[in-house]
């Protein structure tokens, strides 16, 4: 699983990368995490909130931080 | 037996879904009369604290600092809980998606018109300027009307109107807001028939972003009201500290400081303090919770209200650091005709109402 955590560096988005971390580990999925701060790479997902949350190239969260357990739903079922 | 089974699970589960939206709704009910009770009381508390319990003698210049601060500090706090959360649930029905969708293909002023009023009530946050920046002006959408949008959502923002409300009144709260809108369509249609699109950084138009259609999210009442709630906890979290700091320097500032103190200062005589305030207000932004207070309290000493206007707009729609996060879509001279435009509309506003009061 391939998960891009989108935003410039604001607390938010380091927020949302401790919390995907959490849940990775609270189900046990190995993820490779990677981050994008650059804002011409965040545009090219066609967001226009940060943070953002990509799990293996599709846009799952978009302008807010989802609380944990939230977050555990979406890794489960990102295609959804 | 087994579809039997599934549907009662079914059924059970839907039960268990409708039950919890009833809660939560049933929660907002059940808070709501607290909030007005505690709203409503909040003089008579006051008074039992500051004349029964503290028996502080009336009419002197500690009492009315003191009555000041205990009596404004929870009232500001209870009306910014409320309205962040009303907010927060309005603005759960808008976002930047389908602003931009609205805006697409207006003609100039409808346009400036239509962003400014959307840029009250689409969820914005100054870091998200830029992706919602780079959205728009992927989409075609006219730099002028663009800049609409960039000034009125940071400017008319609830933590602003409730302070208005709260401490000046309803009057001034929607003077602010229609102030607001003049300057933010007027600055945007300016800046767009001057047709500035060239000082913007090359590689802004060169983004090609796929137009993957992103899901509106499909949200429940109950989701709606943990967004509310989520905005709550995250506005009122961080302006608290500057709205108690500012209501108690305001408070000293009601009970010490002289009568027409501040007419020399910021007195609709001295024309140079327009411009003056607004030059001051620019990098004073991350205080704008703490500098309505200390304002309002400035207004009682002789202060005029075109100038305390011009200063709060300044300090709130014009921030240094938004600035320095457009610098990277933006060239040096279209943020320097930003700030001069929007820097020029808030002096006329202020110049104005000098002249009216």
């Amino acid at each position: 699983m391939n998960i891009k955590v989108l935003g410039s560096g604001c607390t938010n988005c380091k927020t949302l990368e401790k919390r995907t971390i959490e849940a990775l580990s609270a189900l046990n999925v190995t993820a490779e995490i990677e981050k994008v701060t650059e804002y011409a790479d965040i545009a090219t997902y066609g967001i226009m909130r940060t943070p953002g949350l990509v799990i293996d190239g599709k846009v799952v969260v978009q302008g807010y931080v989802p609380t944990v357990e939230k977050l555990r739903e979406i890794i489960q079922a990102p295609h959804i | 037996m087994i579809t039997c089974g599934i549907v009662r699970f079914d059924f059970i589960a839907i039960t268990m879904k409708q039950l919890s939206t009833v809660n939560k709704i049933g929660m907002v009910v059940l808070f709501l009369p607290i909030w007005i009770a505690l709203y409503l009381s909040l003089d008579q508390l006051t008074r039992f604290i500051v004349h029964s319990l503290l028996s502080m003698p009336e009419d002197e210049h500690l009492t009315t600092a003191v009555f000041f601060f205990i009596y404004e500090v929870p009232k500001v706090l209870l009306l910014l809980t409320l309205i962040v959360f009303v907010v927060g649930i309005i603005r759960t029905y808008f976002s930047p998606e389908k602003t931009r969708a609205a805006l697409e293909g207006k003609p100039l002023f409808v346009g400036n018109v239509m962003a400014s009023s959307l840029g009250i009530v689409t969820p914005f946050c100054s870091c998200s300027a830029i992706p919602l920046f780079l959205g728009f002006v992927e989409a075609g959408i006219p730099l002028g009307i663009t800049f609409s949008f960039l000034i009125a959502a940071p400017m008319i923002n609830e933590v602003a109107i409730v302070l208005l409300f709260g401490l000046f009144g309803w009057e001034t709260a929607l003077l602010y807001v229609l102030m607001g809108l003049i300057i933010a369509i007027t600055s945007g249609w300016v800046i767009g028939t001057l047709k500035l699109e060239r000082y913007v950084e090359e590689w802004v138009y060169k983004i090609k972003s796929p137009h993957v259609s992103i899901n509106e999210e499909t949200l429940t009442i109950n989701d709606r009201i943990d967004r509310g709630w989520d905005a709550v906890k995250e506005v009122v979290g961080k302006v608290w500290i500057y709205i108690v700091l500012g209501i108690a320097v305001g408070a000293g500032v009601h009970g010490y400081v002289p009568e027409n103190f501040m007419a020399s200062i910021m007195g609709k005589d001295a024309w140079w303090s327009v411009p003056l305030s607004v030059l001051i207000g620019i990098p004073m932004y991350s205080n704008a919770a703490g500098i309505i207070p200390i304002v309002q309290a400035l207004l009682g000493k002789g202060a005029s209200l075109g100038t305390a206007l011009a200063f709060m707009m300044s300090v709130i729609g014009l921030s240094l650091p938004e600035m320095i996060i457009l610098k990277k879509v933006l060239k040096i001279q279209l943020i320097a005709a930003f700030a001069g435009i929007v820097g020029i509309g808030i002096m006329i506003v202020g110049f104005i109402f000098n002249a009216i009061y």
